[in-house]
């Protein structure tokens, strides 16, 4: 029994070494170097010099760091909410079990696999300027619509809007939630005379508020390292840096202007950032997180 | 009880109108790109807009295809196909390979420290790419690799801690006493892996596969941190570079060539529609 067990945990390790090598190499070392990093001037052209906190204080300093910080929040802010509530709409329509659903399931979510550099271009294209598509659309029904690109403030409002087109995945599984949730709840809120709207906040929600809580935890780790799409449809975070965001600049230190040290001081605050955001999240839901047995 | 039953149907009716109308909200970008991309020029720019194209102009996707600009050093579409399709091969089959094998040790093999070493893995899924992005440049700069493709597909082979979790779930609701018969036969776990773990996940590897290579098609910023030499630019990055070039003028060619780089992935997602909803359901509800 005992050398079956010992042969077995050969085995184990010898299956397991492709990710222990990987994870050495492509996790702990860089977590590691980039720490290191962070304390030194470094180009990647000559070897690091030891600065001490000097990347970090400089950061304090940066006004661009702010103002990318800033408009990564904002924006964090904006979308995370606007995406997640439809979602759970888009799941909530799509579990009335109406007609059709296995077509609008698709509908809505073939949006998101439109991959980031095309799904900028499009999005560029609908709302531009001159000869965009969206602006003569609402004129139709009466309203003027704003300068979706060269506004500071509706510039953002449109990466908001692409990101509620493209929730898809996150719609899914909400629905795959909301298709566990058991039906006796539900009848047994109708036996008590609840209309939909009570059911939906008493019993639909805290049943899948799990589910709510690992796409905000995800939501927070993709959002602030939201980079192609404004990248693309926003060169240089025009207008008026409205749209240059955290992971931009991290980008544009390490590959444009060489400045790897002061990079990885923004990859460390950015890690710390969502680390206390995650932990905040997860105390915060104990309390409106509610587990099934 | 009449009123109750009007009420029901009044309902019906009203969710039917709302996804109708969501679809038609949902669905308008992508026709607009269709029909945008089969316009001659002077269509994409009239006032008041025209919405259908006096002319279908199909030639648009060839012309957008295989345009090409040597002064600009721009290579033709089909030469970006084509890089990004032997990526995506090799990045495809490394996740494949690898994320298997190691998620077979995760979910059926007992050795000191794995649920430890499968905590750390979860874990490392909150690590953002930004901050492994400079010392991993720096050592693929090292290795002299910067320029080709293997910072791209070479860390594919080292297992990936979603697609690792995604396996071994499944892995895990293969019955143990399946198994345990083939070793007590004395088949070795290599043996066991192949033969009897392998053919019971074809689904789960196929849903593997299908994420990672949406994710190998879709990126953009691995490709524009290492490839410097546009001859060897993938779809992502050949179509930004189209888009700096055309923008703001040619928009039918350049909505022929965006269509050209969603259409793959959406006609895949329509051949693997099952796997995918189940593969997505997973990673939520197990998470």
């Amino acid at each position: 029994m005992k050398s079956i067990s010992k042969k077995e945990g050969l085995a184990g390790l010898i299956f397991a070494s492709p990710w222990a090598l990987g994870f050495l190499i492509f996790m702990g070392y860089p977590l590691v170097a980039s720490m290191y990093f962070s304390l030194c001037d470094y180009s990647v052209l000559k070897p690091p010099i030891f600065v001490g906190l000097d990347n970090y204080i400089s950061l304090f300093k940066d006004d661009l760091f702010w103002t990318a910080l800033k408009n990564t929040m904002l924006y964090a802010v904006l979308s995370l909410p606007a995406g997640m509530m439809t979602a759970v709409i888009l799941a909530m329509l799509l579990n009335t079990k109406s007609k059709g659903m296995a077509a609008y399931r698709t509908f809505f979510f073939i949006p998101s696999l439109v991959p980031q550099v095309s799904l900028a271009i499009l999005w560029r294209w609908l709302l531009d300027g001159e000869h965009g598509i969206l602006n003569p659309i609402l004129l139709k029904v009466g309203i003027h619509g704003p300068n979706w690109l060269g506004d500071p403030g509706w510039a953002k409002i449109s990466l908001v809007i692409m990101g509620m087109w493209g929730v898809g995945n996150a719609m899914l599984i909400y629905l795959a939630g909301l298709q566990d949730v058991p039906t006796q709840l539900i009848e047994a809120a109708d036996l008590d005379g609840a209309n939909s709207w009570q059911k939906t906040l008493n019993v639909t929600l805290p049943m899948i508020s799990p589910v709510i809580l690992f796409n905000l935890i995800m939501g927070i780790i993709g959002t602030l390292q939201v980079f192609t799409v404004p990248y693309i449809m926003f060169p240089n975070g025009t207008p008026a840096h409205a749209t240059y965001f955290y992971t931009e600049y991290l980008y544009d230190n390490a590959f444009r202007y060489h400045k790897m040290g002061y990079a990885s001081a923004m990859g460390w605050i950015m890690f710390v950032m969502i680390l206390i955001l995650t932990i905040f999240s997860l105390k915060m839901s104990e309390k409106h997180v509610h587990y099934q047995g | 009880m009449q009123s109750q039953q009007k009420l029901i149907l009044a309902r019906k009716v009203l969710i039917q109108i709302t996804l109708i109308g969501l679809s038609i909200v949902f669905l308008f970008p992508f026709a607009w790109l269709i029909l945008t991309a089969l316009k001659p020029i002077k269509e994409t720019m009239t006032v008041p807009i025209k919405w259908i194209p006096s002319k279908f102009m199909w030639g648009n996707f060839y012309d957008a295809a295989v345009y090409g600009h040597d002064s600009l050093g721009y290579y033709p579409f089909v030469v970006y196909a084509r890089n990004t399709i032997v990526l995506c091969t090799l990045i495809v089959a490394g996740t494949v390979a690898s994320n298997s094998v190691v998620a077979y040790s995760f979910a059926r093999l007992r050795w000191p420290g794995r649920d430890l070493a499968f905590g750390i893995t979860l874990a490392t899924m909150m690590v953002p790419f930004p901050v492994l992005m400079v010392p991993t440049f720096a050592l693929f700069r090292h290795l002299e690799w910067i320029g080709t493709y293997r910072p791209l597909w070479v860390p594919s082979w080292f297992g990936s801690a979603f697609s690792i979790f995604l396996l071994r779930q499944f892995f895990r609701t293969i019955p143990f006493e399946l198994t345990e018969a083939a070793k007590l036969d004395g088949a070795s776990e290599w043996r066991i892996f192949r033969t009897i773990v392998l053919p019971l996940s074809k689904a789960a590897l196929a849903v593997v596969a299908l994420f990672s290579f949406m994710a190998a098609w879709n990126d953009f910023l691995g490709p524009l941190i290492y490839l410097l030499d546009q001859k060897n630019f993938t779809l992502s990055l050949g179509l930004q570079f189209y888009q700096s070039q055309n923008g703001g003028t040619s928009w039918n060619l350049l909505m022929a060539a965006s269509a050209m780089v969603i259409a793959p992935v959406i006609v895949l997602f329509f051949f693997t529609q099952r796997l995918f909803i189940q593969g997505i359901a997973i990673t939520g509800l197990k998470g």
